[in-house]
C-alpha cells in the first residue's frame, strides 16, 4: 500500500463536527513549563497527526488531555462538554480513550483479561466487543491466554490498542504507537490505526516517525518547544519545505 | 545552698543555648553567653528546689541522648532520605559494645551468674569510639544488599536486624548476660564524686569537687552529653555545608537529577547510613554509661526507634536545630504523659480495675497519634529546612 | 496485506520462544538453588544428631506455619502492589483478628467441643466474625490515614511510615484492653495425633491447614474469576495504567484493604489457636511475611503463597539445629541472600 493511495483514499472520507477542542493550554511539571498555549482540534473520524522534536511537549499533551496533570491555564473539551481537569476514570466514560507510549499493558495478565480491564466499567456481557478486537487482531485471539508479560513488542502494542479499543472510543489517543517496533511491526501497526479510522474512531496521533504518520493523517500539527508551530493537512505539512528541512530531516 | 560546682555545671549547656541564641557576632557572644548562662544557672539553683534541679538535670541528660538519635537519623533520613527503622539496634550495639570494651569481667565468685564475653577495661572514650566503630560495620552490611534498591528494602532489612540484634542479646547469655541486665557499667569522671576526688586532679580543683556526692554525679554527666550533642552538631552542620552534604540532598530530591552514576550515589548514601549509624552508636554508649545497667528489653521498637522518629518529624528533618528541639519536646511529653497516666489514675481505675495497671500504654498511643497527626497536618516539622543552596548561590553572588 | 504481516508473526513467534526458553532456564536454575538450600538444610540437621522422624514432623508443621505465613502475605503483596507502600501494620492486623475472636467467643453459647478438635462452633463462628472486623479495621486506617496523605501525594516512605505509627496504635489499644500477659482460646489438653513415619500432628493443626489451603484456593478464584479481582492483579501490575484504563482504583483499594485485612485476621486467629494470643504476636510475624513476599516477588500474591511456604518450612526445620527464637531471624538471613541473589524474587522479571 502506497503513502500516496492511501492519502487518496482517506481524502474522499467525509469528516465531521468538531469531537476534541484543546483551547490555549498552558502547564508542566513543578513551576517548569512545558506547554504554552497550545491549541488542538479533531473532528468526527479524523486522523490528527501531532509531529515535533524531542521534548517537544507532545507527550505532556496527550497526559494533560486525559487528565493525568492539570493544565494551569486553557481549556479542553470533548464532545461539546468540558474535561478539563477531569479524572481518567471520568473520562474513558465519556468515549475518549488513551493508549501510553510505555507500559501500557498489564504484563501478569493475560490478553484476554488485559481486553476484559479495558471495559472494566461497562457491566454485563463483552463478548460481542472482544470479538470484535480479535476481528481486528486475530493474533490476539490465537493467544487469549497468554500472558502479555511474555509477549514481544509489537504483540504488547496490539494489546494495549485493543485494550483502548473495548469501550467503542470516539476518539482514541495513541502515544508513539511505533516506538520501538521492528519496521515491518511498524508497517503493521499504521495497517491497523487505518482499519480503527475506517471503522469511525478518530485518532490523534503522537510520533515520531513523523514522515510516516503525517502520510497516513488527514491533518497534522508540528509542535516545537511547546507552542504549535505549523499545521494544516497532512499533504500540506509534507510538501512545506520549512517542516521539510526542520523536522522531517530533510 | 548548693556548691559552686554545680552552678558550674549547670551554666555549661545554658551558656552554650544563650551563645548560639545572642544575635550577635563572635566576639561578644562568647563572654556575653557564658555570662548570661552562669547568671542563668546561679538563678536556677537558688530559686528552683534542689530536687527538681536533679528532675530536670536528668531529664536533660536523656533528651540530650535522644538528641543525639534524632541528629543521627537526620543524617540518614532528613539529608539522604534514608528510610532506617531500625534505630534500635544501633541503639542497643552502641551500648553493649561500649560495655564490654570498658567494662571489667565479673569477679569470680559472682561469675556463675554475671556472664559476658570480654571486658576490656578500656576508658570511656574508647568505649565510645568502639561503639561507633561497630555500629557503622553493621550499617556497612545492611546497606549493601539494600541501598541499590527501592528505599522500602532498607526499611524491612533494618527492622529486621534490629529484630534480630535483640533476640542476640536476650537470648545469647554468654555474650552480655542474655535476658539478666548487664549491670555496673563504668561511669565516666566518677572519681569526681567520691570521696577524696580523682587523685590526678590539681589540688585546688579537688577542693572545689569535694563538696560533690555521687547522688550529684548527674550534673557531670550532663556536662559530658551537652559536650557530645554540641560536637556532634558541629560536625554535621560542617558536612552538610560541604559538597559532600550538597550532594546528599540532591541524591535525597531527585536522583537522577543528581548527574551521577548509580556507583558515585550507592557511595554516598552508604557514607550517609554509615555516619548515622556512628552517631547512633555513640547515643547507645552514651545512654549505657548513664543508665550504668541495660538489658534487652531497652531496645524495644517503640522506645528505641519510633519515638526518635517521632522527634524528628515533629522537630523537623532535615534541619538539625529541629532534630534536637523534637528531641526534648518528645522527651517532655514521653516524661510529661506519666504525670498526666498518674493523675488520670482513679479515673481509669473507674473504668476497669485492670487499666491503672496498664496506663503506660496511654504513652504509647500518645506517640503514636502524635506521629499521625504530624504527617497529616505539619509533615514539614515544626522547623522547616533551612534553604542552604540557595543561601550558598547568594553568597557567591554577593 | 495478510502475506505481509506473516513474517512479522513469525519473527514474534521465534523470539517468544526463545525468551520462553531463557526464562525456562532460569526457573530450572532457581529450583535447584532452592533445592540446595534445603539440602543444606537437612544436612546440618542431620549432622546435629536430629532423627528423620523428629525432620519430618518438623516440615510438617513448616508447612502449617508457612500457610499461616503466606494468609498474611498474600495480603501483604497484595496491599504492596496496589497502594505501592510496605504496610507495617500488617502484622498488627493478624494481632486484631486473633483479639477479634478472643473478645466474640465469650459473648456466644458456649458449645462441647467438636472432636476431635479442641474447639466448638463458638470459635468457628468467632473466626467468621473476626475476618471482616480485621478487614474493616484496614480500610477504617485507609480512610483517616491513607487515603488523605494518597491524596497529597506523599511519597510511598511517608505512607510506609504512618503504617507503622498505626501499628502502634493499634498494639497499645491491645495493650490496654487486654494487658500485656499471654491468652488463650481454650485452657483445654490438646493431644497430638500419632501418625505414620513417626509424625504428631495436633488435631487443631490439621483445622489450620485446611482452612487456609481453603482461603488461598477462594483467594485464587477472586483473583483470576471475578472482574474485582482481575483489576485487583491489573492495580498491582501498574497503577497508572490502570487509572487510564477506567478501572475505578479507589474501589480496588477498598477491596484490596478489606481482603487482605481478613486474610491477615484469619492468620492471626489460627496463630492464636495454635499456640497463644499476646499483643506482639503479629509484629513478631512481620519479618517472615515481607521475607515471603519479597522471595515470591513483590506484588505476586501467589509468589506471596509460595514465599510463605518455603519460609515456614525452613523456619521449623532451622529450629532441629538452631534456638527456635531464631525463627525470624532464619526468615530475615533467607530475604537478605534474596536481595543480594535475586531482588526481583523467584517470580520477578528483572530490573522489575
Amino acid at each position: 500500500m502506497s503513502p500516496n493511495n492511501t492519502v487518496s483514499k482517506l481524502a474522499s472520507w467525509q469528516v465531521g463536527k468538531n469531537l476534541l477542542k484543546v483551547e490555549k493550554v498552558t502547564g508542566g511539571y513543578g513551576d517548569m513549563e512545558v506547554l504554552h498555549e497550545v491549541s488542538i482540534e479533531v473532528k468526527e473520524g479524523e486522523i490528527v497527526s501531532i509531529i515535533g522534536p524531542n521534548g517537544a511537549g507532545k507527550s505532556t499533551l496527550m497526559k494533560m488531555i486525559f487528565g493525568l496533570l492539570r493544565p494551569w491555564q486553557g481549556h479542553i473539551s470533548f464532545n461539546g462538554r468540558e474535561i478539563t481537569g477531569l479524572e481518567p476514570d471520568r473520562i474513558v466514560r465519556l468515549g475518549l480513550c488513551y493508549v501510553p507510549q510505555i507500559e501500557n499493558v498489564f504484563p501478569s495478565l493475560t490478553v484476554q483479561e488485559n481486553l476484559e480491564m479495558g471495559a472494566f466499567i461497562l457491566d454485563g456481557d463483552i463478548t460481542d466487543r472482544l470479538e470484535r478486537v480479535f476481528a481486528l487482531f486475530p493474533l490476539l485471539k490465537e493467544r487469549r491466554k497468554q500472558r502479555v508479560g511474555k509477549m514481544s513488542g509489537g504483540e504488547r502494542q496490539m494489546v494495549a490498542m485493543g485494550r483502548a479499543l473495548m469501550l467503542d472510543p470516539k476518539l482514541l489517543l495513541l502515544d508513539e504507537p511505533s516506538a520501538g517496533l521492528a519496521p515491518k511491526l511498524v508497517e503493521m501497526i499504521f495497517e491497523k490505526i487505518l482499519e480503527i479510522n475506517k471503522s469511525g474512531v478518530a485518532l490523534l496521533i503522537v510520533e515520531q516517525n513523523a514522515k510516516k504518520s503525517l502520510e497516513l493523517a488527514h491533518r497534522g500539527y508540528v509542535l516545537a518547544n511547546g507552542q504549535n508551530r505549523f499545521e494544516g493537512t497532512g499533504k500540506e505539512l509534507l510538501n512545506n519545505p520549512d517542516v521539510g528541512r526542520l523536522y522531517l530531516g530533510g | 545552698m548548693e556548691p559552686i560546682v554545680k552552678i558550674f555545671l549547670i551554666a555549661i549547656p545554658l551558656a552554650i543555648l544563650a551563645g548560639r541564641l545572642l544575635p550577635l557576632k563572635w566576639v561578644w557572644r562568647l563572654p556575653l553567653g557564658a555570662a548570661i548562662g552562669l547568671g542563668l544557672a546561679f538563678l536556677f539553683t537558688w530559686l528552683v528546689p534542689p530536687g527538681i534541679t536533679a528532675y530536670l538535670v536528668s531529664f536533660a541528660i536523656m533528651a540530650s541522648i535522644f538528641a543525639i538519635f534524632s541528629l543521627g537519623l537526620n543524617v540518614q533520613w532528613g539529608y539522604t532520605g534514608l528510610f532506617n527503622i531500625g534505630i534500635a539496634g544501633f541503639f542497643a550495639i552502641g551500648a553493649f559494645t561500649s560495655a564490654l570494651f570498658t567494662k571489667a569481667m565479673p569477679p569470680p565468685e559472682l561469675a556463675p551468674w554475671v556472664k559476658q564475653a570480654f571486658g576490656l577495661e578500656m576508658p570511656f572514650l574508647v568505649g565510645v569510639l568502639a561503639a561507633a566503630v561497630v555500629s557503622g560495620l553493621i550499617a556497612l552490611l545492611i546497606g549493601i544488599p539494600t541501598l541499590k534498591l527501592r528505599e522500602d528494602y532498607l526499611a524491612i532489612a533494618t527492622i529486621g536486624i534490629a529484630e534480630i540484634i535483640r533476640l542476640i542479646f536476650q537470648n545469647e547469655r554468654w555474650l552480655a548476660n542474655g535476658p539478666q541486665p548487664l549491670i555496673g557499667i563504668p561511669q565516666p569522671l566518677y572519681c569526681l564524686v567520691q570521696d577524696p576526688p580523682c587523685a590526678w586532679l590539681p589540688a585546688p580543683l579537688q577542693t572545689l569537687f569535694a563538696p560533690l556526692e555521687p547522688r550529684d554525679y548527674t550534673y557531670i554527666y550532663l556536662a559530658i552529653v551537652v559536650l557530645f550533642v554540641v560536637l556532634i552538631y558541629l560536625a554535621i552542620e560542617r558536612a552538610i555545608r560541604s559538597p559532600w552534604g550538597r550532594v546528599l540532598r540532591a541524591i535525597r530530591e531527585e536522583e537522577t537529577s543528581a548527574a551521577m552514576s548509580g556507583k558515585a550515589i550507592f557511595a554516598f548514601k552508604m557514607q550517609a547510613l554509615i555516619i548515622g549509624a556512628m552517631i547512633m552508636g555513640m547515643g547507645g554508649a552514651l545512654y549505657a554509661h548513664y543508665i550504668a545497667s541495660i538489658d534487652y528489653g531497652h531496645f524495644t521498637p517503640l522506645y528505641a526507634t519510633f519515638i526518635i522518629w517521632v522527634m524528628l518529624m515533629l522537630g523537623g528533618s532535615g534541619n538539625n536545630k529541629g532534630a534536637m528541639l523534637g528531641a526534648f519536646v518528645i522527651w517532655g511529653v514521653w516524661m510529661g504523659s506519666a504525670f498526666l497516666t498518674d493523675w488520670l489514675r482513679p479515673l481509669l481505675q473507674a473504668i476497669s480495675p485492670d487499666l491503672p495497671a496498664r496506663s503506660p500504654y496511654i504513652r504509647y498511643l500518645l506517640i503514636a497519634v502524635l506521629l499521625e497527626l504530624i504527617l497529616l497536618f505539619r509533615p514539614q516539622g515544626l522547623l522547616v529546612e533551612e534553604k542552604r543552596v540557595s543561601k550558598l548561590l547568594e553568597e557567591k553572588r554577593g | 496485506m495478510k502475506r505481509k504481516s506473516n513474517p512479522a508473526a513469525a519473527q514474534i513467534e521465534r523470539r517468544a520462544r526463545y525468551e520462553l526458553g531463557l526464562r525456562g532456564l532460569k526457573k530450572a536454575l532457581g529450583a535447584l538453588l532452592l533445592a540446595a538450600l534445603i539440602g543444606l538444610l537437612v544436612w546440618a540437621a542431620r549432622i546435629q544428631g536430629t532423627s528423620a522422624e523428629l525432620l519430618l514432623s518438623l516440615s510438617v508443621w513448616g508447612v502449617m506455619l508457612g500457610s499461616i505465613i503466606a494468609l498474611g502475605a498474600i495480603g501483604l503483596s497484595l496491599v504492596y502492589g496496589v497502594l505501592r507502600f510496605a504496610n507495617f501494620a500488617h502484622g498488627d492486623l493478624m494481632t486484631v483478628g486473633a483479639y477479634a475472636a478472643f473478645a466474640i467467643m465469650p459473648l456466644l453459647p458456649q458449645g462441647a467441643p467438636l472432636a476431635p478438635f479442641s474447639f466448638g462452633w463458638e470459635f468457628l463462628v468467632a473466626l467468621l466474625l473476626a475476618m471482616p472486623i480485621a478487614g474493616l479495621v484496614a480500610f477504617g486506617a485507609d480512610r483517616v490515614l491513607y487515603k488523605p496523605l494518597r491524596r497529597r501525594r506523599s511519597s510511598s516512605v511517608i505512607l510506609a511510615m504512618a503504617s507503622l505509627g498505626a501499628a502502634f496504635f493499634v498494639r497499645s489499644i491491645i495493650y490496654l484492653a487486654w494487658g500485656a500477659d499471654f491468652e488463650f482460646y481454650y485452657q483445654r489438653p490438646r493431644p497430638a495425633l500419632e501418625l505414620p513415619l513417626g509424625v504428631r500432628v495436633r488435631p487443631d493443626q490439621f483445622f489450620i491447614l485446611g482452612l487456609a489451603l481453603l482461603l488461598i484456593f477462594l483467594i485464587y478464584l477472586l483473583l483470576e474469576r471475578t472482574k474485582m479481582g482481575k483489576a485487583m492483579r491489573a492495580t498491582a501490575d501498574n497503577p497508572e495504567l490502570a487509572r487510564v484504563t477506567g478501572i475505578n482504583t479507589e474501589r480496588v483499594i477498598l477491596w484490596t484493604w478489606v481482603i487482605g485485612g481478613a486474610l491477615a485476621g484469619a492468620g492471626g486467629v489460627m496463630l492464636a489457636l495454635d499456640s497463644s494470643l499476646r499483643p506482639e504476636m503479629g509484629w513478631s510475624f512481620l519479618l517472615p511475611m515481607f521475607a515471603a513476599v519479597i522471595l515470591g516477588s513483590i506484588g505476586n500474591p501467589y509468589g506471596a503463597l509460595v514465599g510463605g511456604l518455603i519460609i515456614g518450612v525452613v523456619i521449623q526445620v532451622s529450629a532441629a539445629f538452631l534456638n527456635p527464637a531464631y525463627g525470624p531471624g532464619v526468615a530475615f538471613l533467607i530475604m537478605i541472600i534474596i536481595l543480594l541473589v535475586r531482588p526481583q524474587g523467584i517470580f520477578g522479571k528483572p530490573g522489575g
